[in-house]
C-alpha cells in the first residue's frame, strides 16, 4: 500500500453537519490519497451530496477538521480548494448554455487571461476531450445550446480536467457518466484509470456499480450521514455493495414469455432511412429504445407525444402521458407545490364545468403519495425542496395517475437511486399486467433488457427490432455499433 | 408573530397598506373633509384600472415576453364603435354592448394570429396591432363625438349602498377572474405555462388554445373598460385609453403577480389600482405641480416595489 506512505490529497476528520432537524452528516471520516480512485456509493439522502460540498468548500461543517496535504486547513474555501487543485463535476450540468465550449473554460479557468485566451483555450480543451473522448466529434467553437445532453456532460468533464496552470490534484465525479452511454463511459473510466496511474485523485460517485466496481481502487459506503464501510474494491461484490448501502437486492422477475405482437397497434410511425425499420406499439407492451445516447430517441417520443395530443384543443382523458427525463427542461414547474405538479396531467378529468374538484385533487395526490412513497412531511412543500429522485418520482406519477393508455418515458432514471429504480419497475410491471403500454427509452442497459420488445437506434433512425430472450447486451450494443466498427 | 408571517406571506397586501397609508394621509390634510368623496372617486376611478389589469395579469402570467399593448386602442375601438353604433338611443344598449364584446374577440384573434402565424413576439405584435386598430377608431367616428344612451350615462355615474356602480361591476368580475385563475382548470393551465411552456406542453396542456384565449379575455376586458369608460365620461375620445397602456402594467407588478409569469394573484390588482389613483390626488392635494406629481408617482411605485419584493430575500 503506497497510498498511506504519502499525504493524504486531503481528509476530513469527525465531520457533522445539520440542517434544521435533519443531520446530513453524522460524524464522517473520508480521505483520499494521491493515486486513489474513490468510489462514493449511497442511497440518496445518504449525505453523499454533503460529503461532497464539504471537500470542494462549498460548506463548513458543524464540528471536525479538514486537512490538505497532511496540513490542517483553517477557514477552508471553494476558492482555497480551487487553488490546492481540487475540481468538481455536478450532477446537475454547470455550463453557459449560450457561450462557446471555449469560452465555458475561460468561465471556468481564471488563468486563461490576457491576450490569446481564446487560442489557448480552445487548445487546451480540445486537447482534454481528444484524450478523455477519442472520437467525440464536438466542435469547440460552437454553443452549449447546440449540443445534447451526453455531448454537454463530455464538455463539463473535459472541462474539470484541464489544467490551466493552478494544478490539479483531485476530481470529484458526482454521476459523470448518467447521460453517456456505454461506450462513452467505458472512455471516460479508462481515463480515470490514466489519470489516477499518473499520480491524480478521483472521488467517483455513481448509482451503477458496475462502473464504481471496475473505476475504483477504494470504495467508501455511505447510509444515513455515516461512513459504513471502507475497504478495496476489491473486497466487494455487486451484492455486497447493494447490501451495504442497506438495500435488499430483488431478483430480476421476466415478464415471462414476451407478449404477443399482435392486432392493432396503438402507436405506429413509418421506418426511416434505407436500412430504418417501422416503429409499432401494442397494447399492454413495455417497449424499449435502446442505442447509443442522441440517436434519435427522444426526437421520436418528443414527436409521438406531439402527434397524439392537440395544442389547441384540451381533452378530457390523455391518451399518452409523457415522463421527462430532463426534469428541468420538460418536466418541473418550479414555483408550484408537489401536490400540483403530481396532478397538472389528470387535472381535466377532475374538472366539473371549468372548476377543478380540490378535495379528489389531495385525495389522489395523497393516494400517490403512499404508492410511490415520496419523501416528504408535506405535498404543498415546493417540488424544488425534493430530492432529484423523489422529483423523478413525482413526475411518475403525474403520469400514471392519468388514465393514458400509453406511457412515453424520455430516460427518466438518470440521477435516481437503486432502491428508487427497483419501485419504479415493480409499478411499472405491475401496470403493464394491468394493459397499459410503455415506451422506454433508457441508457441503461438493465433497464433496456427488462422490455418485451426493444428497438435499437443509430443516427436518428431503428436498425435493429429485438423481442423476447433475444434482448441482450451483445444483442443491442452489435446493433448500435455496427457502422461504427465496420 | 404569526400576523407578521402573514404580512410577509402575501405580497399584495402592501399594495393595500400603501393606498390606505395614501388615503388617511389625503384625508387627515383636509381634515377629513374630503372623506366620502376621495372613497367614491377613488373606487370609480380604480374601477378601469382593475378591469383592464386583470386581463393584463392573465397575459403576464404567461411567461417572459407577453404582454398586450393594444390595451390602450382597444378601449378607444370599443368605446367609439359601440356609442356611434347606439346612436344615444336606450333601445340600443344590447347592441352595443354586443358589439363592444365583438371588438374584443376580434382584437386577441387577430393579437395571437400575428403572434402564432408570424412568430412575431407579443410585445411587438401587440404593438403593431395597436397602432391598425387605433388608425380603425379615428376612421370610424372621425373626433365627432357622440354621447352614450342617457339610461348608461346615468347608471355609469350612480352609486348603490354609496358605492360606484362601476366598482360594483369590476368586483364581479374581479370574482369571476379569482375564481377562474385560483379554483378553475385554466388558471392552472396558464400559471403551468408561465412557468415551463414545454414542460406544460409535454403534461398535455393545449398551451396555443390557453394562450389564445388569454390574449382574448384581456382584450375583452379592455374593450368592456373602454365601453364603460366613454359612457362614463359622456363619450369616447381619441386619446382615453392611453394613460391604461402603463397603468395596465403598474397595478399588474405592484399587485404581487410575478413579472417573469406563472403566478398571479387578484386582490394584488385592487390595491394597486386604488394606490395608484391615490397617490395623484394625495399629490394633487397638496398642490404639487405636474412634473412633481410624475417624479413622485415614480418614486413612490419604485418603493412599494421594494417594499413588497423584500420577502423574497428573506
Amino acid at each position: 500500500m503506497t497510498a498511506t506512505t504519502t499525504n493524504p490529497v486531503i481528509s476530513v476528520n469527525g465531520a457533522t453537519k445539520s440542517f434544521g432537524a435533519v443531520r446530513a452528516l453524522a460524524g464522517v471520516d473520508f480521505t483520499v490519497h494521491p493515486g486513489e480512485c474513490v468510489g462514493l456509493v449511497g442511497h440518496n439522502g445518504a449525505g453523499k451530496s454533503t460529503l461532497v460540498s464539504i471537500l470542494n468548500g462549498g460548506l463548513t461543517p458543524d464540528e471536525g477538521t479538514i486537512a490538505l496535504n497532511g496540513q490542517p486547513a483553517v477557514r477552508y474555501s471553494i476558492a482555497q480548494a480551487r487553488a490546492t487543485g481540487l475540481r468538481c463535476v455536478f450532477q446537475e450540468l454547470s455550463l453557459c448554455p449560450n457561450l462557446t465550449v471555449t469560452e465555458n473554460t475561460r468561465v471556468a479557468h481564471r488563468g486563461l487571461r490576457g491576450f490569446g485566451w481564446r487560442r489557448r483555450a480552445r487548445a487546451l480543451i480540445r486537447n482534454k476531450l481528444d484524450d478523455i473522448f477519442p472520437g467525440h466529434g464536438i466542435d469547440v467553437n460552437q454553443a452549449i445550446a447546440s449540443f445534447t445532453i451526453a455531448e454537454r456532460q463530455m464538455v463539463e468533464i473535459a472541462t474539470a480536467f484541464t489544467d490551466a496552470g493552478t494544478g490539479l490534484s483531485l476530481v470529484i465525479l458526482d454521476e459523470p457518466t448518467s447521460s453517456l452511454d456505454a461506450g462513452l463511459a467505458s472512455q471516460l473510466l479508462a481515463y480515470i484509470g490514466r489519470f489516477t496511474a499518473a499520480g491524480g485523485a478521483i472521488v467517483l460517485i455513481s448509482h451503477i456499480l458496475g462502473e464504481i466496481l471496475s473505476a475504483s481502487t477504494r470504495i467508501v459506503v455511505m447510509k444515513d450521514g455515516k461512513v459504513v464501510a471502507d475497504r478495496p474494491a476489491t473486497g466487494f461484490t455487486i451484492d455486497s455493495l447493494v447490501g451495504a448501502m442497506g438495500s435488499v437486492v430483488r431478483t430480476r422477475e421476466g415478464r415471462g414469455a414476451a407478449s404477443a405482437a399482435t392486432g392493432t397497434p396503438v402507436l405506429s410511425r413509418p421506418a426511416r432511412g434505407q436500412a430504418g425499420r417501422a416503429f409499432r406499439v401494442f397494447p399492454g407492451e413495455l417497449v424499449g429504445l435502446a442505442g447509443l445516447g442522441g440517436h434519435g430517441q427522444t426526437d421520436m417520443l418528443v414527436d409521438l407525444y406531439m402527434g397524439e395530443t392537440n395544442a389547441w384543443l384540451p381533452r378530457r382523458a390523455a391518451a399518452v402521458a409523457f415522463v421527462a427525463g430532463d426534469r428541468a427542461e420538460d418536466g418541473n414547474f418550479p414555483l408550484w407545490s408537489i401536490l400540483r405538479n403530481m396532478t397538472l396531467t389528470l387535472l381535466p378529468q377532475l374538472t366539473r364545468l371549468g372548476l377543478v374538484d380540490g378535495t379528489r385533487e389531495s385525495q389522489i395526490a395523497t393516494d400517490w403519495r403512499q404508492r410511490i412513497e415520496v419523501r416528504t412531511k408535506d405535498m404543498s412543500n415546493p417540488i424544488l425542496s425534493l430530492s432529484g429522485g423523489n422529483q423523478q418520482k413525482v413526475l411518475f406519477a403525474r403520469a400514471l395517475a392519468s388514465n393514458a393508455a400509453v406511457v412515453l418515458m424520455d430516460d427518466p432514471m438518470r440521477g435516481v437511486d437503486i432502491g428508487t429504480k427497483q419501485e419504479v419497475y415493480a409499478m411499472l410491471r405491475a401496470e403493464a399486467q394491468k394493459g397499459r403500454t410503455f415506451v422506454w427509452y433508457s441508457t441503461e442497459m438493465d433497464e433496456v433488457c427488462q422490455c418485451d420488445r426493444v428497438y435499437v437506434f443509430r443516427e436518428g433512425a431503428i436498425v435493429a427490432e429485438l423481442a423476447g430472450a433475444g434482448i441482450t447486451e451483445d444483442s443491442i450494443l452489435a446493433a448500435s455499433f455496427a457502422e461504427a466498427a465496420a | 408573530m404569526t400576523a407578521l408571517r402573514f404580512v410577509f406571506a402575501k405580497p399584495w397586501l402592501w399594495s393595500f397598506v400603501a393606498a390606505f397609508g395614501t388615503w388617511l394621509v389625503t384625508i387627515l390634510f383636509t381634515g377629513g373633509a374630503s372623506t366620502l368623496g376621495l372613497s367614491q372617486a377613488a373606487l370609480t376611478f380604480a374601477a378601469f384600472s382593475i378591469i383592464v389589469g386583470l386581463g393584463q395579469m392573465f397575459v403576464v402570467t404567461l411567461g417572459p415576453g407577453n404582454v398586450d399593448l393594444s390595451i390602450p386602442a382597444t378601449m378607444t375601438l370599443a368605446g367609439t364603435v359601440a356609442l356611434k353604433v347606439m346612436d344615444t338611443q336606450d333601445g340600443a344598449i344590447l347592441l352595443g354592448l354586443l358589439v363592444t364584446l365583438g371588438v374584443g374577440i376580434g382584437i386577441g384573434i387577430a393579437n395571437y394570429a400575428l403572434i402564432k402565424l408570424l412568430r412575431i413576439p407579443p410585445i411587438i405584435a401587440t404593438l403593431s396591432s395597436s397602432f391598425i386598430v387605433q388608425s380603425i377608431a379615428i376612421a370610424t367616428n372621425r373626433g365627432i363625438r357622440i354621447k352614450p344612451p342617457a339610461v348608461l350615462a346615468e347608471f355609469s355615474i350612480a352609486s348603490f349602498l354609496g358605492v360606484p356602480n362601476v366598482a360594483w361591476l369590476a368586483l364581479v368580475i374581479s370574482v369571476f377572474a379569482w375564481v377562474l385563475l385560483e379554483k378553475g382548470l385554466f388558471g392552472r393551465w396558464v400559471s403551468a405555462i408561465g412557468q415551463n411552456m414545454r414542460a406544460a406542453r409535454l403534461a398535455g396542456i393545449p398551451v396555443d388554445g390557453v394562450r389564445f384565449l388569454t390574449y382574448m379575455l384581456c382584450a375583452v376586458l379592455a374593450a368592456i373598460a373602454g365601453f364603460l369608460l366613454s359612457c362614463f365620461s359622456g363619450g369616447a375620445a381619441l386619446n382615453m385609453g392611453s394613460e391604461y397602456l402603463l397603468t395596465s402594467i403598474a397595478v399588474v407588478v405592484i399587485g404581487g403577480t410575478a413579472v417573469a409569469g406563472g403566478f398571479a394573484n387578484v386582490p394584488g390588482i385592487w390595491g394597486a389600482s386604488l394606490f395608484l389613483f391615490l397617490v395623484v390626488s394625495m399629490l394633487n392635494t397638496y398642490g404639487a405641480s405636474a412634473g412633481v406629481r410624475m417624479v413622485l408617482t415614480g418614486v413612490i411605485i419604485i418603493a412599494v416595489i421594494i417594499a413588497a419584493s423584500r420577502k423574497a430575500v428573506r
